[in-house]
């Protein structure tokens, strides 16, 4: 099975898919960085540029289409994956793309989300995870960490967050990853597998907001820090973390644990091998939560990633068996079926 | 098959008949079975089923009756007709819930194995109507369906349930019978239906031959009625409800338009046969989308029109109101949709299955902001497959959205259907955009309608969204005057529209002193009222609105020769509203929200009451 995308021979370089509009992101913005990792990954994805298409709901992170010198569509709140479903199955042979943020996606457009995932519509969906509602100054979102005070939970708030990458996987999207933007090189990578993905791709970004979650993710981010709070997932390697290297999750049940690999009791051998391409969702569903664990690494990378039949081939399928099977449709006949009779003047 | 003429024949020129039961009780089928059989008699005929939303309600009960209304003629109709001269009753229920809306002096036949104690007592009732007196002047026919039926069909190989359930082509055999009908066209739709399963075909056809033996040998029928088949225009006809004409209608749209057809659809009813019929036409490059809820249905038909295709959605009144962001969408990016909303009794989830006009307002006015659409009402089943193709016409040639308003009663009722043919129908088409040069995603052309151009088209990447546009370039704008600009260019834009569709068409005198002013769904009856009050010496016109945003350019005029203006409507009077802020007119409101259409009768003495009760 490949993506219905032409790769033809093209010379397009990040400077093709910037428009003429100016960026109005508040400077020191997390979205500057995606914003430039699309745009060197775009030349590389194979696919002509009239055929990419960015569509958004509302969000800072929604701006992002008027950025693109691609097509775009900045829509409604939160309806952004039902309007790429739309575009996909009218035009099966577009890379659309959806740019939302955790408001966005998460809260209002949450219905969206789950059905696009489920029904593996072949859209790409990059959450720019922020964690605030930014455009509106600084409310707590469905991601906010429970007890956050912001403008609209001055005693805290009292709700429990969304782990995004659970959610996705819950639903059944096919391709499931993290990213942060200030790993630009690794944000790449996830950008390109998202790209070459056939089927839902779900990246989650984790992102800076400059000015109502300032450092949300400092620790994910920081050199002192982020060695011994993050991991990489990578196919088919043991899990593997640490400034040393020396540290590593294994399961216990369905619990994962963080080993030293230093003092002799365990051996890479007993490290979790990640593996992408697990039939079952379960193992990755794990690793998802790991992030709600303060005593666990954050995983970034590829969750999940399977293949199977998308909607939109699915669909194209169906109209080709049946064209097969009854022929193309023929008006004439149409308006003339069922019981007719014949008046006579 | 000779008839042995023991029993005389009466011809008739209309009849109206209401099949009654159990919602268990096949009595839709049995009505649509009727209905088709004499549609192919020809015999001009209207339909209205009334069921409940329940599914399966408790039997035996009125929350669970269903009934099918249909009215044949020799004579051309309009209506299902306001009382049946027949009823049809399987139960006590059945019989209490439709008595009082039957003619004085109505045959009725009732099934009197479903008249024991229980079967009363479920229907609430504290005397059996078949003893106690009620019926008194009726044409009772009291017949043991249930037992003829068990006893016809005792050599069958089938359930004994599956006995049961054939009762009602029993009482479509009887019907047949008395109303001079053949079995024929049913007896070839059961083979059709149950080919995989011959013992029912079996049991159902001999239940209908003993129903109509039954009529042919009892005495018990003291008349058989007859009715000539009606002066209908030469052509090829077929039986069509409003919601399938709505389905082919569209078809044809995409077939004469070269555009892709693409449905986003949430199931409701009465709106969802729309969705069944369309997801059948795979072959003609049709894409549906059963979506997770009203608003993906509209986001992704936007989607679609986004990509090129021609982009529907279909619903009803609290799907619309869900709608109302999204349509807002398609305002502002000035994209081709059509919104279908088949009214339902509202407000709130309100009366499911049952018809009403009350979301006029809400068509035209309910979204934010200044926000114009194109407003379209069919009148008829069948005027829904020109009105399909019309909204379809009118939102790509002027790149906006389209509401086009049917309803529960003319959505589920059937009409025979003159059926045209494929070069009869218009062609029409918006060109997409291809040039790059000079390429502008807002720029206008003498309709103010903007370039249509789709993803996949080398050089004309652009950016669209819900954001203010700059006229012409299409980039976000703030600039007070350009808001204004915009605000007015969408209006004019629709007012455009007048000059691209017909005048309305006065039927009667063009001037005196009452106009009858209906819309949408109502033509049959207001058509019939009309009809009797000039009958009866009246002097009367009409006329029908089919396009109410913009309205027809000549109705300001036609309006202004009468004195009055009567405007009959099934909600609290929006279109009355609409015509009196537009042209400053003095309207009289007539308004009945009765889940139902009008009575004829009731619109008639209305128009008598206005014009003195006299015809002098």
């Amino acid at each position: 099975m490949t993506n219905k995308i032409n790769v033809n021979e093209m010379k397009l370089t990040p400077k093709d898919f910037k428009s003429d509009q100016d960026v109005r992101w508040c400077p020191g913005c997390g979205d500057y960085s995606i914003l430039a990792q699309v745009q060197r990954v775009f030349p590389t994805l194979g696919i002509e540029k009239e055929n990419f298409v960015w569509v958004s709901g509302i969000g800072c992170s929604s701006r992002f289409p008027y950025y693109m010198d691609t097509y775009g569509f900045h829509s409604i709140h939160g309806r952004a994956p039902a309007i790429a479903t739309g575009l996909k199955i009218a035009h099966p042979e577009l890379s659309v793309w959806v740019a939302t943020g955790d408001g966005d996606l998460m809260s209002i457009g949450g219905n969206h989300f789950i059905h696009a995932c489920r029904k593996n519509i072949d859209m790409k969906m990059l959450l720019f995870n922020n964690e605030i509602y930014g455009l509106t100054k600084g409310q707590y979102s469905p991601t906010s960490e429970r007890g956050k005070i912001t403008k609209s939970s001055p005693y805290g708030s009292i709700d429990y967050p969304f782990n995004p990458t659970s959610l996705a996987l819950g639903s059944n999207a096919t391709f499931v990853a993290r990213a942060m933007d200030r790993d630009p090189k690794h944000l790449q990578k996830m950008i390109e597998r998202a790209g070459k993905h056939k089927g839902m791709a779900f990246l989650e970004i984790y992102q800076n907001c400059v000015i109502f979650n300032d450092k949300a993710f400092d620790e994910l981010t920081e050199k002192e820090t982020k060695a011994e709070t993050t991991i990489y997932l990578e196919h088919d390697k043991p899990m593997i973390f640490g400034k040393e290297r020396d540290k590593g999750i294994i399961l216990e049940g369905f619990e994962p644990k963080v080993v030293s690999l230093k003092d002799g009791k365990y051996t890479e051998d007993d490290i979790i091998k990640h593996n992408e391409t697990d039939e079952s969702p379960v193992r990755a569903f794990i690793l998802s939560h790991m992030t709600d664990d303060p005593n666990l690494p954050t995983p970034f990378g590829v969750f999940r990633q399977v293949l199977k039949e998308t909607y939109n081939e699915a669909l194209e399928n169906q109209i080709t068996t049946v064209t097969e099977k009854l022929g193309k449709g023929d008006l004439e006949s149409l308006l003339f079926s069922g019981n007719t009779w014949e008046v006579k003047g | 098959m000779e008839n042995e003429k023991t029993t005389p024949v009466e011809s008739l020129d209309t009849v109206t008949v209401m099949f009654a039961g159990d919602s268990g009780d096949g009595m839709q089928l049995t009505g649509t079975q009727f209905s088709n059989t004499t549609a192919s008699l020809g015999n001009d005929l209207n339909t209205l089923p009334d069921y409940p939303a329940e599914i399966r309600a408790p039997i035996g009960t009125i929350y669970g009756v269903s009934g099918f209304q249909l009215k044949f003629s020799s004579t051309d109709i309009h209506t299902p007709g306001d009382s049946p001269d027949v009823l049809v009753a399987m139960n006590p229920a059945a019989l209490k819930k439709y008595l009082p809306t039957i003619k004085k002096g109505a045959a009725i036949v009732v099934n009197t194995d479903s008249f024991k104690a229980k079967d009363l007592k479920l229907a609430v009732l504290d005397s059996n109507p078949l003893e106690d007196g009620s019926l008194n002047g009726y044409k009772v026919y009291e017949v043991p369906i249930t037992t003829l039926t068990k006893e016809a069909l005792k050599d069958c190989e089938i359930s004994a349930k599956d006995v049961v359930r054939s009762k009602n082509f029993f009482a479509l055999g009887m019907m047949y019978w008395m109303f001079s009908r053949p079995m024929e066209p049913t007896i070839k739709w059961l083979d059709q239906k149950f080919k995989n399963k011959p013992e029912i075909a079996k049991a159902n056809k001999k239940a209908l031959k003993a129903g109509y033996y039954y009529g042919d040998t009892t005495e018990i029928f003291t008349t058989r009625y007859e009715v000539q088949p009606a002066k209908l225009p030469a052509g090829t006809y077929r039986s069509i409800s409003g919601n399938e004409a709505t389905a082919i209608g569209f078809v044809a749209a995409s077939v004469q338009s070269g555009h892709q057809l693409y449905l986003g659809s949430y199931p409701i009813t009465p709106a969802s046969d729309i969705l069944h019929y369309l997801t059948k036409y795979k072959n003609f490059g049709v894409k549906t989308f059963q979506a997770e809820d009203e608003i993906a249905g509209i986001a992704s038909a936007i989607g679609a029109a986004f990509g090129g295709s021609l982009a529907i959605t279909t619903t009803s009144g609290p799907g619309l109101a869900l709608k109302t962001e999204a349509a807002g969408l398609a305002v502002m990016t000035e994209l081709p949709i059509v919104i279908v909303n088949v009214q339902r009794g509202g407000p709130s989830t309100g009366l499911p299955t049952k018809t009403e006009q009350a979301d006029l307002l809400q068509a035209m006015y309910g979204r934010n902001g200044e926000s114009p659409v194109a407003v379209l009402a069919a009148s008829t089943p069948s005027d829904c497959f020109y009105m399909a193709m019309e909204a379809s016409r009118i939102a790509m040639k002027f790149m906006v959205p389209v509401i086009l308003l049917t309803d529960g009663y003319i959505a589920n009722g059937t009409e025979p259907w003159r059926v045209p043919h494929e070069s009869e129908l218009p062609k029409f088409n918006h060109e997409l955009e291809t040039n790059p040069e000079g390429f502008q995603p807002y720029s206008r052309d003498e309709n103010l309608s903007r370039p249509w151009a789709t993803p996949g088209t080398p050089g004309l990447e652009h950016r669209i969204g819900g954001l203010e546009k700059a006229n012409i370039t299409g980039n976000v704008s703030y600039e007070p005057e350009n808001h204004d600009l915009m605000c007015k260019i969408r209006q004019e834009k629709i007012e455009k529209i007048a000059l691209d569709i017909s005048d309305v068409v006065v039927d009667g005198e063009e001037e005196g002193e009452l106009l009858v002013v209906g819309w949408g769904g109502t033509s049959g009856t207001l058509t019939e009222a009309v009809t009797r009050a000039r009958q009866d010496g009246f002097k009367v016109s009409r006329i029908h609105l089919k396009y109410i945003n913009p309205f027809p350019k000549n109705l300001g005029d036609v309006l202004s020769k009468f004195d009055k203006i009567l405007v009959p409507e099934i909600n609290l009077g929006q279109l009355s509203k609409i015509l009196r802020s537009t042209y400053i007119v003095d309207t009289i409101q007539f308004n009945k929200m009765r889940g139902l259409p009008f009575k004829i009768n009731d619109v008639k003495e209305k128009i008598e009451e206005i014009l003195g009760g006299s015809n002098d």
